[in-house]
């Protein structure tokens, strides 16, 4: 009689047996897979990165590498002379200085008013909180190109079409609500009990919101503020449509006006492309990571 | 400040169903004060006012310009003439117009099919490869996304360029379409718009493979286990587990990307110096034209409401899908 469990025991070892048999097949043929998927990981990068990687490399090479039938794939000789042109070239200080003020004003104000209606929607049950809820979800996706008109009759009404005043106005509009549901999700991790145990305290709700929220979503308007930053100076077409006068104009639409107005000079025009790009780039890594986030929050059920 | 906030208050009313959702997460009624009533919407009165102001008084001011007849000496008397439905008439009798529907019709297919397909690819392969390649595949991605689009139109520009173009000296390396040396792309419409849907599916790629890798880790291990287990093949756990775990991502990076495509207009009126000849127009150039090149502004305004019609139905389904996010994710 075999009694039931040596009967189990010699079968675990047979499994056992034949199991690490088919583990060392299989890790092998996955090491291969492992390559093979890692080989195509790094062709999709070099693909994905080589036009950035061209517009830096054509940018420190002189003209008459760029102007080669056979590219020269690396920047050698390197000059800087390229560098030097486009920011010769005219307006071009005037442009970042008014992209300067128009980022400066665009985040700052944004900041103030998202603070705020964050503060509402992530603290406050009432009236209407839905409604404004549909309301910055909704306008994110109004297409920004069909209000050029009105925006522009708009502010022509009120003469305010040259002018960096109605430009920041609608670049407010526009980061607005992302702005307002980004902190709104920073402001909702703090634990309510804070903000009431500084009101046992003898807080006024204000001075709660200043003294204990404010210090504790650093991160979060840090973040909000980089955004910002980076619609305001990428934006191009309502710069394009309400700026007419060169010396009022933003970067944007300095670099789009660079092959139109001279001709493609490639080598000035990459260096400029880089000038234009490398603050964004600079921002944006750091925050990438609030920016998925903002739009797709939890959208997975776990 | 009273407008926006009772224009607020009543469209709350107006869509009741929405209200249940929010309202369990209401945080608990603490002391009572007429102050306590007012302070959320002194609080939320200058965002809604600036957001109202600028988008959404805008929005109506467009549906009223496209009954006008507004052009250059109504611009400057600030005083358009009613003319009723003449301005969509004029549009559905233009053959430039249904042509250019059509364009942008197709063209926002064409752009979003292979945005998502490529992104879908490039998540799963994310999945796949070892740690070190990830890292550099998401930082590749991230320099990509942060690419201003003028930047990159300029990018493309110069390696498509006829003469000296990167792209036309590979291309003729690899012998697939024969020699293009000194070959003009933008002579031909199809190819124009191809270089154009590089540029936009090139820039497109990063959101959305990075959403939907970002999604993708989500999935529990054990479920996609548990399929294998039961003798499922890579594309039937894609299909039949994956899949369906993601579909409100995708959904919504469905959405958003539709509407991004079907506005296009930055890749297009720069990569062609601000003069894409008509062959080249998508809704958002030919309404720009009308209304900034030959100031016609009431025409250009009815060819923006085509645009936002169409888009609002795209974004009744993100909308809708956000808020049931919200609901879940608090």
């Amino acid at each position: 009689m075999i009694a039931p469990g040596t009967a189990t025991r010699v079968e675990l070892g047979a499994v056992a047996r034949s199991r690490s048999r088919v583990v060392n097949q299989v890790s092998w043929r996955r090491r291969l897979g492992q390559s093979g998927y890692d080989a195509v990981g790094l062709a999709v990068f070099v693909v994905m990165l080589f036009p950035l990687y061209w517009m830096v490399a054509t940018a420190f090479k002189p003209g008459r590498d760029i102007l080669a039938l056979t590219p020269k794939w690396f920047p050698a000789p390197f000059t800087l002379q390229n560098f030097q042109d486009a920011v010769a070239r005219p307006f071009f200080f005037d442009d970042v200085r008014n992209s300067l003020v128009v980022v400066g004003a665009t985040v700052l104000i944004s900041l103030a008013l998202a603070f705020l209606a964050a503060m509402a929607v992530a603290r406050f049950g009432f009236r209407g909180r839905s409604a404004f809820v549909v309301l910055i979800i909704g306008v994110q996706m109004v297409p920004l190109n069909a209000l050029i008109i009105p925006l522009y009759l708009t502010l022509d009404r009120v003469g305010q079409t040259d002018s960096l005043a109605g430009v920041i106005a609608v670049y407010l509009a526009v980061v607005l609500p992302f702005m307002v549901w980004t902190l709104r999700g920073f402001i909702a991790n703090i634990p309510v009990e804070l903000e009431e145990a500084a009101m046992i305290d003898g807080c006024r709700r204000e001075e709660a919101f200043v003294r204990i929220v404010l210090p504790l979503i650093g991160p979060g308007l840090v973040a909000t503020a980089i955004f910002g930053f980076i619609q305001a100076w990428n934006e191009y077409i309502v710069a394009y449509v309400l700026l007419s006068t060169n010396s009022k104009q933003t970067l944007t639409v300095w670099l789009a006006s660079f092959t139109t107005n001279h001709g493609p000079q490639w080598g000035p025009l990459m260096a400029a492309a880089t000038l234009t790009g490398l603050p964004v780039v600079a921002f944006f890594l750091l925050i990438q990571r609030n920016l998925a986030g903002g739009l797709t929050a939890g959208s997975v059920k776990g | 400040m009273g407008t926006a906030v009772k224009a607020d208050a009543e469209s709350a009313a107006a869509t009741p169903s929405l209200e249940p959702a929010l309202a369990r997460r209401r945080p608990r009624p603490s002391r009572r004060g007429p102050g306590r009533r007012t302070l959320p919407y002194t609080l939320i009165a200058p965002a809604a006012i600036v957001i109202f102001g600028v988008l959404a008084y805008p929005l109506g001011m467009l549906a009223w310009i496209s009954f006008q007849h507004y052009g250059l000496k109504e611009l400057i008397a600030h005083q358009g003439d009613w003319v009723g439905l003449q301005n969509y008439t004029t549009l559905l009798a233009d053959p430039l117009f249904l042509r250019v529907v059509l364009v942008s019709v197709v063209f926002t297919l064409v752009n979003v099919g292979l945005t998502l397909l490529f992104s879908t690819l490039i998540a799963l392969l994310m999945s796949k490869v070892s740690r070190v390649i990830r890292v550099l595949l998401a930082s590749g991605l991230i320099f990509v996304w942060a690419t201003p689009v003028i930047v990159a139109v300029d990018i493309w520009q110069w390696m498509f360029d006829y003469e000296f173009g990167v792209v036309n000296y590979l291309l003729t390396q690899m012998r697939v379409f024969g020699s293009l040396i000194h070959h003009n792309w933008f002579e031909n419409t199809v190819q124009g718009f191809s270089v154009i849907t590089v540029i936009v599916v090139w820039g497109a790629i990063p959101f959305v493979a990075i959403t939907l890798y970002a999604a993708l880790s989500q999935v529990p291990d054990d479920v996609l286990e548990a399929a294998e287990v039961d003798g499922a093949n890579p594309w039937q756990v894609f299909w039949g587990v994956t899949a369906p775990m993601l579909k409100p991502i995708f959904l919504i990076v469905t959405s958003l990307s539709t509407i991004w495509d079907f506005q296009v207009f930055n890749q297009i009126y720069v990569l062609l110096n601000q003069r894409p000849s008509s062959n080249f127009f998508t809704i958002a150039i030919y309404s720009y034209r009308e209304s900034f090149g030959v100031t016609q502004y009431g025409l250009g305004a009815a060819i923006a409401v085509v645009m936002v019609l169409v888009l609002i139905a795209v974004t009744y389904f993100y909308v809708r899908q956000t808020l049931q996010t919200v609901d879940l994710a608090t």
